[in-house]
């Protein structure tokens, strides 16, 4: 592992127990956008460029905007509570089965890990004999998974539509009311 | 050595312990709504590394670039998806949030539960 790497990875865990120690929502969602960003930074350097500039746009732009847009008509601060041990139980707990999980992964960045021995090099091979497009994930994201992105859309719009919804009914329910 | 060639899916554990911490143990409604999006951030992160190749290169084809490794691009494209798919359920999730807050004044999970609480002994003192 890269110093960068390890640099990024120090930033992403501090600006996470961050977020989970401040009381100010605002700062927590500003911190949530930087959170975003070191992220899309990590995706650059495992290679995934296209999905580094959309956590940079959607992850550290649209989230953020949704959150500042809830905090405006919510409250910004949050209500000081003890510490729970309960959950952090649970969540070490979680976190050893996890820990057991991985180790019986393939090392990070072998080649003949069995993820890469399917679909990938045919995708591959295929894009360029297929398509005459460089990008192999718009080649994969728009053709040969295409009604993933079609599900995917159905989504968007189920969860805009829900949005518009509840907003709405709540705007009768405040001018409405006798 | 075996342990630090895991290294980038031991801090992804780490990060997926903070979300789930905020996410179960926190009262504040927006606060949890951070909480499952540093999880999510830390799923994406985790199928993301499992893509990469050692000594490969982004997957966009290079001309005449015979014997060039691609990191794999199903796991960039599955993850595409699902970034794009959190921003919808989280937008989702603070609109439900919102509401809530239109009908009850509050956002502090404790103080909802009081709330629900009190309303229900006035419904059986009213019967």
């Amino acid at each position: 592992m890269a110093p960068i790497e390890l640099l990024l990875f120090a930033f992403l865990i501090a600006v996470a127990l961050l977020v989970a120690r401040l009381r100010d929502l605002l700062a927590a969602a500003l911190l949530l956008g930087i959170f975003s960003l070191l992220c899309a930074g990590l995706f650059v350097l495992n290679d995934a460029v296209d999905v580094a500039f959309t956590e940079a746009a959607v992850g550290a732009g649209v989230s953020t905007i949704l959150l500042l847009g809830t905090l405006s008509l919510t409250r910004r601060e949050e209500k000081s509570q003890p510490t729970r041990w309960a959950p952090l139980v649970v969540v070490f707990v979680t976190g050893g089965a996890l820990a057991l999980g991985i180790l019986d992964m393939p090392a990070y960045g072998d080649p003949t890990a069995p993820i890469h021995q399917h679909l990938a090099p045919d995708y591959i091979a295929g894009t360029a004999a297929e398509f005459g497009i460089p990008n192999v994930v718009t080649a994969i994201l728009t053709s040969y998974r295409g009604f993933d992105t079609l599900g995917e859309t159905a989504v968007i719009v189920t969860a805009a539509i829900g949005i518009l919804a509840l907003l709405a009914s709540g705007r009768r329910w405040k001018g409405g009311a006798p | 050595m075996a342990l630090l060639e895991l290294g980038q899916y031991g801090f992804v554990i780490v990060l997926l312990m903070i979300g789930l911490y905020v996410l179960i143990a926190r009262d504040n409604l927006v606060k949890k709504m951070m909480g499952l999006g540093i999880f999510q951030a830390a799923i994406i992160l985790l199928y993301i590394s499992m893509a990469k190749v050692r000594g490969g290169t982004a997957p966009i084809l290079i001309e005449g670039g015979g014997d060039v490794v691609y990191s794999n691009p199903l796991p960039h494209v599955l993850m595409l998806t699902a970034i794009v798919v959190a921003v919808a359920t989280t937008g989702l999730g603070l609109a439900i949030i919102v509401r809530i807050f239109e009908s009850y004044g509050t956002i502090e999970e404790s103080e909802l539960r009081e709330l629900d609480r009190s309303s229900d002994k006035a419904d059986r003192g009213a019967r």
